[in-house]
């Protein structure tokens, strides 16, 4: 395996620098050469593809966990990780792909945990992204939640888990029903028992599901209760300008299902109106052909809950923007005190009860302090961070709920000038926004009856008025 | 949850405590190396302690807290010895355990870990198959290079072994072991080779894997196996998805010739790009140009479209990148939805689409462009994925849409992020320079920004401003004034640095103030940055040459404070600046330019997207990403002028069967006769193929079911032409289909004559049959035949007619007459169409113990209701036959398998005397015909069974079905599960048999 090394010059590029005449051509001493890492290295063939290893770390920068799937590699490249994480404003910013002299790190950034993997040569890093995400979902899964303590608290299990999703670097079991034959979640019941008979939580027998053209759901299935439920949860993302108008609207969906059926259930779900869906992306259970003909959701579920189909519905559409937002806010020039007003109503609602609104506000630097008054619902201002959350609850069109007072700005600084964009949280039971609606669930396959439910969810998803 | 962990703590809680402890002292007493080290050193004494003690949960606690150890980084590599011990442990989770710790600690320990090889290679012989692929999992991950051989044996049998989930951890452990012994590359691409025709979905994903790590150029190795992995592509896991397309993508470019026309400009006609229905645009591309595109180019496109549609992101951007690299471009466009729909997803992936998304929207607007407002900045995403939307927003701009960017432009150069304001402005700029209809708009807009309060904004606007100046020479004598003044109140260096270069290009437009500033900056000189120094420099020697009379002593000042500058860059510019305009003895015939060098006209930059040169890396890698070739990046090749011969994809039979003329029957006689010979050398040799054999029949069976049950892949791709309703894919479709019904036919007669071999030898219970490859070959045809079984169908009619007729000229050839079958029946009828997988196992028990010497035949436990054709009505003038299996022992011999034939009279007529006559059997077969019926009434249907000797093979038995008036040959083939006996056995036989046959 001869690889071609490769040297890339590359001029860094600070801004405005590039065409100051002719001469300038001499300050470009400052090029920088670049090169691939592990350029030496190279001549020996196998590097081993995708992950090397695997560092977790907190948000005060201790690596909490390490796990190698290869040779050892040494905690200090996460140094470059480091690195880079101080030069970024905020943990947000921290470029998910670094490249240092021999590696490249690859990280994620969840549950204010940064999961950063080693990895040493071409590999697409979407690949090691989604990876991860599925290791962070996996813990989520198995602990309830994906925190540095759980973590910690269940280091050995997190270590077989670990050695069962990855073999060499290369994704062996993700399947959240095949992990769980093989390792079982920790209950109290359970570590209760083992305690008492030594015996483990993990499972001795192959998962039935890793040889079966349906990996995802696991043989031998029985429940007391056979119960299938759906939930159609959609989320309007939308930008609307200072004056009311919508500059841009979509709604997305998901379904989410949770399925207690016995046997081996092949379900199918059919919708009113299926042509709603304008792009739809499948859990893999989905037959797809059945689906492009006929417009059917035809499916072996997993067991448990899984999400189904997530979808967006076709911008064609209009879509109903259920809340209006009435705001003024301004700053006094030359003063050190600006005001602030807000009004929240209900808009083509379709009848039914907006609730669980909060509105959220990134003021700008120099806020100082807020001095407002509610008429409905309480409110918080962030001095650190300058975040003020207003949590409005239920809105009732009798009396619209509003938010008004006084802004305190720091003296001598100059106004901002911009005002800060409102983001809206609401939720609205029993109704899909987009007129979704499920039409019926036939089952085959098993002669059991089994108890049916679909719910229906409208949320606001990334929903952000500008002022 | 707490909870759990709470108690789960409590379980191992003594273990972590004490541990925590230790760490405690150890950083609270730093005194000396020396309390480090005694602490840990008890500490281990004490792991060692439990680890050797009698009781299970000791050990089990034991191994509990050194897994924590490593965990968090710290060495126990000195507990190898007590740990070692524990690895033949029958407590499965201290064994797993253990395996963590050898697979981290034995290259350290070479020595220590040859002493639990002995106990991986037992477990190689486990009959558990997980225990045979977690041993060789670890023997493969313990980097000793000692065991090399061990490793390269062991992997060789695992590739062989009846389970497909040890098969594919084999083609994980070649990766392994390639590293650490690249020497073995020449065998190891042998295994490779032999995985690579696997058809388990299970070892796809993996050998290909494996195949891309150690012989990416062995491209060869790909043909034969081409069409099967497109057909397989949507059922292997997703992992194994993306590892193929990328290869395959990369096959693609060097097998098919280019699908893009040579006037497909960059934006080629952008309706096309939309409309809906694509086939008909082709067809209209076809009749355009006289290129044509390989079906098996049509075959990858189209099988992995559906995986747009798949929920994880890396498997639609591998997509997404083959459609972009390998398909038409008037195709390309439906990989926008699917990337756009993954910008709801997390950040990261965020940040990788919308690069992907950057350096595509540079080649082709027309993609993207409807979903202009889903690029959209809003204030709460992070500034990465901010800069990154600008870039798209930027490369989307054109004449139609720019006054709504420039709108929302607006709006994000007021933001709070300064940062991503002065990239706005920049964005500005090249939206200005790109299309000339807003370039004043957008200049009057930047020079109401240099009013800005915030200093980034103005320096960002100065310097676009000055990039758009020097594109209109035109008269802005006003702005430069303007900016004049601001040298006194703007520090940023670039800012200022771009301003002095702007008074300098026109100075002779500023006559006045010119001077003025150099005067200015000549005081300032020692305190700015660099970068400024060097444009006063430069101003000064400009000035210098057009107004020498006022400005000659300022340059010489500065000059001068520029010879003693600290930069040498800056001196060295002052030393070349000086030689140049101030005119001595030794300056040389340069100076007499000077004015000509410094005033030239210079060209206008160019705003480029910093993407424009991300192109020539394969879309979705980490070196686009980077924008720097990263190790191991495998560059994509340009298509060839001419296509390298497409035949070479076909699989061999297919080529006989093509090619049916009395030379290819002569031709297939060699092969028959080098089989029997063969296998009678190997008559008692390895037992592992007698494992395949069965297994191949097993594992159709599931494929089979598959089709059944849940009509998934192998229809799924069959019955695409419809739903496409492709003019040209769909006949090219046929084409496949009929070509495979051929191999088919070919590839169940070779099984059939295994079968035949395999029931003469069978007195000895280890019989051969024959060489494992020969049987891989074998189940390698039958896998592409039945990917398209429902293909075969539709076709089945058409060729059953033609070959009947050459069935009656084939008189007594019938057993090399290999194209003589009828594909009718599909290879294994499986029992319930859900069959869990222990189901199917029981059955490769079932096959497994004919050759058992203890067999009691038990009740078959489902009969399939499935009937196939014997005689269509249309080719029996009205006579219709159907046999079915009824599955239960035939009363005619205990030899023969029941046969139940349904006769169904479609005329309007009696049809007289229906009797059986020329019985054309194989040697060895024998057949028991039912008795001649007398007459049948019209829509009458009489049903009348039948015993066939089949000898145990799958060979036909050809006969013909005589009515009063006509005879219509007719055949009857058997899967191979009529053939099988059910029979009950207890466990322990069964397992015996089973360790019997490896």
């Amino acid at each position: 395996m001869s690889e071609v090394v490769s040297f890339k010059l590359s001029v860094r590029q600070s801004t405005g620098h590039s065409n100051c005449g002719v001469l300038t051509a001499f300050s470009a001493a400052s090029a920088s050469v670049r090169r691939g890492p592990g350029a030496e290295s190279l001549t020996g063939p196998g590097l081993g593809k995708m992950i090397h290893s695997l560092f977790l770390i907190n948000c005060s920068g201790d690596i909490f966990l390490e796990k190698h799937w290869k040779s050892v590699v040494s905690q200090s490249v996460c140094d470059y990780f480091f690195e880079a994480q101080e030069k970024a404003a905020d943990v947000e910013n921290v470029p998910p792909v670094i490249s240092t002299p021999h590696h490249y790190l690859i990280s994620i950034y969840r549950d204010k945990l940064f999961f950063v993997s080693v990895i040493q040569t071409e590999v697409p890093p979407l690949f090691v992204i989604e990876f991860l995400h599925r290791v962070a979902d996996t813990f989520q899964d198995y602990f309830g939640e994906c925190s540095e303590a759980a973590i910690k608290d269940n280091v050995v299990i997190v270590y077989e888990l670990l050695e069962e999703m990855l073999d060499n670097g290369f994704p062996l079991a993700t399947e959240s029903n095949i992990l769980k034959e093989l390792i079982k979640p920790p209950t109290i019941l359970r570590s209760v028992v083992n305690s008492i008979t030594g015996s483990s939580n993990v499972g001795d027998t192959l998962p039935t599901g890793q040889l079966s053209n349906i990996p995802w759901r696991r043989a031998g299935v029985k429940y007391t209760n056979n119960e299938a439920y759906f939930d159609v949860v959609e989320e309007i993302d939308a930008i609307i300008d200072k004056s009311g108008s919508t500059v841009f609207a979509e709604i997305q969906g998901v379904i989410d299902a949770c399925i207690k059926l016995s046997g081996m259930p092949d379900l199918s779900l059919s919708f009113m109106n299926p042509r709603l869906l304008d792009d739809v992306s499948f859990h893999p259970c989905i037959r797809f052909k059945r689906w492009e003909s006929e417009r059917v959701l035809s499916f072996i579920p997993p067991d448990g809950n899984f999400r189904l189909i997530s979808y967006r519905v076709s911008s064609q559409n209009l879509v109903a923007i259920p809340v209006y937002v009435k705001h003024s806010i301004s700053f006094k020039e030359n003063s050190s005190c600006g005001r602030f007003d807000v009004t929240i109503g209900p808009k083509q609602n379709m009848g039914k009860t907006i609730e669980g609104v909060t509105v959220t506000v990134h003021m700008p630097k120099v806020v100082l302090n807020m001095n407002l008054t509610p008429t409905q619902g309480s409110y918080t201002f962030d001095p650190v961070t300058k975040v003020l959350t207003w949590d409005v609850g239920k809105i009732t069109p009798q009396k619209l709920p509003s938010l008004k007072g006084l802004v305190n700005l720091q003296s001598g600084a100059p106004k901002p000038e911009e005002n800060p964009s409102l983001n809206i949280q609401f939720k609205i039971q029993q109704l899909a926004i987009s007129g979704l609606k499920v039409n019926r669930l036939d089952m085959y396959g098993e002669k059991y009856k089994p108890f049916k439910g679909v719910k229906y969810v409208t949320k606001a998803g990334k929903f952000q008025v500008r002022t | 949850m707490s909870s759990n962990s709470f108690a789960y703590n409590e379980q191992s809680g003594g273990g972590e405590a004490t541990e925590l402890g230790q760490e405690a002292t150890s950083t609270i007493s730093p005194s000396g190396a020396f309390g480090l080290f005694s602490s840990d050193l008890k500490k281990n004494e004490d792991l060692k302690q439990m680890l050797e003690s009698n009781k299970d949960s000791a050990k089990l606690d034991a191994m509990k807290r050194i897994v924590g150890m490593i965990a968090k980084g710290k060495n126990a590599s000195e507990l190898f010895p007590a740990v070692v011990k524990n690895v033949a442990s029958k407590n499965i989770e201290i064994k797993k355990l253990v395996y963590v710790y050898l697979v981290r600690y034995a290259e350290e320990q070479q020595d220590l870990a040859l002493l639990s090889i002995s106990t991986f290679q037992r477990a190689l012989k486990d009959p558990n198959q997980l225990i045979r692929a977690s041993a060789l999992r670890v023997l493969s991950s313990i980097r000793v290079p000692i065991i090399v051989p061990i490793m390269m044996l062991a992997i060789k049998e695992a590739a062989a072994d009846l389970s497909p989930y040890v098969r594919k951890n084999a083609a994980h452990a070649i990766q392994k072991l390639y590293s650490l012994d690249p020497e073995q590359k020449e065998m190891l691409i042998e295994v490779i080779e032999k995985l690579l025709k696997d058809k388990s979905i299970l070892v796809a994903g993996s050998v290909v894997m494996a195949f891309e790590e150690v012989c990416p150029d062995r491209i060869d190795l790909i043909h034969k196996n081409y069409r099967k992995l497109c057909n397989l592509l949507v059922d292997v896991e997703e992992w194994g998805q993306v590892v193929i397309i990328h290869m395959l993508t990369r096959y693609a470019r060097t097998q098919f010739v280019s699908p893009w026309r040579e006037d497909d400009g960059l934006e080629d006609n952008e309706k096309s790009f939309y409309d809906s229905d694509d086939e008909q645009k082709e067809k209209t591309d076809k009749r355009k140009k006289p290129y044509t595109m390989d079906p098996d180019h049509r075959l990858l496109i189209r099988n992995t479209k559906p995986l747009l549609q798949s929920r994880n992101a890396a498997v639609v951007m591998a997509v997404a990148q083959l459609y972009w690299h390998i398909s038409p471009k008037s195709e390309a466009g439906i990989i926008s939805k699917s990337l756009v729909r993954l910008l709801r997803s997390n950040r990261e992936v965020q940040y990788i689409v919308l690069q992907n998304i950057a350096t595509m929207s540079i080649q082709r607007k027309g993609m993207f462009e409807p979903y202009l407002k889903s690029f959209y900045v809003r204030s709460t995403d992070p500034t990465m994925i901010k800069t990154l939307k600008l870039e798209i927003l930027t490369n989307l701009a054109n004449e139609a849409n720019i006054s709504t960017l420039l709108r929302e432009f607006q709006t994000y150069v007021k933001s709070q992020d300064k940062q991503f304001a002065a990239a706005t402005i920049q964005t500005i700029g090249r939206c200005a320079t790109n299309i000339s209809e807003v370039t004043d708009t957008c200049l009057s807009g930047l020079v109401c920004l240099l009013s800005n309060r915030d200093e980034i904004v103005v320096a960002e606007s100065v310097v676009v401003i000055k990039k758009l100046l020097q594109m209109q020479p035109a008269q802005h004598g006003e702005i430069i004034k303007h900016m004049a003044k601001l040298l006194d109140s703007i520090t940023v260096p670039v800012a200022r640095a771009s301003i002095l270069w702007l008074i300098g290009e026109n100075c002779e437009r500023v006559p006045k103030i010119a001077p003025d500033v150099l005067r200015k900056m000549a005081k300032s000189f020692t305190s700015e940055d660099d970068l400024v120094k060097l444009q006063i420099l430069n101003l000064g020697a400009k000035l210098y040459l057009t107004n020498s009379k006022q400005t000659k002593l300022l340059t010489q000042y500065i000059l001068n404070l520029g010879k003693y500058d600290q930069n040498y860059d800056i001196r060295d510019r002052t030393r070349f600046i000086r030689q140049l305009i101030v005119p001595n003895e030794k300056s040389g015939a340069l100076s007499k330019y000077a004015k000509k060098i410094f005033l030239a006209q210079k060209p206008a930059p160019l705003l480029e997207s910093p993407f424009k040169d991300r192109d020539h890396f394969q879309l979705g890698t980490l070196s686009h990403t980077l924008n720097a070739k990263a190790a191991g990046y495998l560059e994509l090749s340009n298509w060839p002028e001419v296509a390298p011969d497409p035949s070479v994809r076909n699989v061999e039979v297919i080529d006989l069967a093509k090619e049916w003329t009395p030379a290819g029957k002569a031709k297939n006689e060699n092969p028959t006769k080098k089989f029997y010979s063969e296998s009678e050398e190997e008559e008692d040799s390895s037992d592992s193929s007698s494992d395949s054999g069965s297994e191949s029949g097993s594992e159709s069976g599931e494929e089979d079911e598959e089709g059944d049950s849940s009509e998934d892949s192998s229809e799924d791709s069959s019955s695409e032409p419809e739903s496409e309703s492709g003019h040209q894919s769909d006949t090219e479709n046929r084409r496949a289909a009929k070509r495979n019904s051929k191999t088919k036919g070919k590839g169940d007669s070779k099984d059939g004559k295994k079968e035949n071999e395999k029931s003469k030898t069978s007195d000895s219970s280890n019989a051969e049959s024959s060489s494992v490859e020969e049987s891989s070959s074998d189940s390698e045809s039958e896998s592409e035949s039945e990917s398209e079984s429902e293909s075969r169908k539709v076709t089945k009619e058409k060729e059953k007619k033609a070959k009947q007729d050459r069935n009656r000229l084939a008189t007594d050839a019938s057993l090399l007459d290999l194209d003589d079958f009828n594909p009718v029946s599909t290879p294994v009828a499986l029992p319930t169409p859900a069959l869990s997988p222990s189901l199917i196992a029981d059955l490769e028990g079932l096959n497994l113990s004919t050759s058992s010497s203890v067999i009691s035949v038990s009740t078959p436990v489902f009969v399939p209701m499935k009937t196939h054709v014997l005689l269509h009505r249309m080719s029996g003038k009205g006579l219709a036959a159907h046999y079915s299996f009824p599955r239960q022992p035939c009363i005619f011999g205990d030899k023969m398998v029941s046969v139940q034939i349904t006769l169904n009279n479609t005329t309007d007529k009696k049809i007289e005397n229906i009797h059986i006559r020329e019985k054309k059997l194989p040697i060895g077969m024998q057949m028991h015909v039912f008795n001649p019926i007398e007459s049948l009434e019209p829509e009458g249907s009489i049903t009348v069974s039948m015993g066939i000797d089949f000898c145990d093979s799958t060979q036909t038995a050809s006969f013909q079905l005589c009515t009063k008036d006509d005879c219509f040959s007719v055949n009857i083939q058997p899967p191979v599960g009529e053939l099988l006996l059910p029979v009950a056995m207890s466990e322990k036989d069964f397992k015996k048999e089973q360790e019997f046959h490896g």
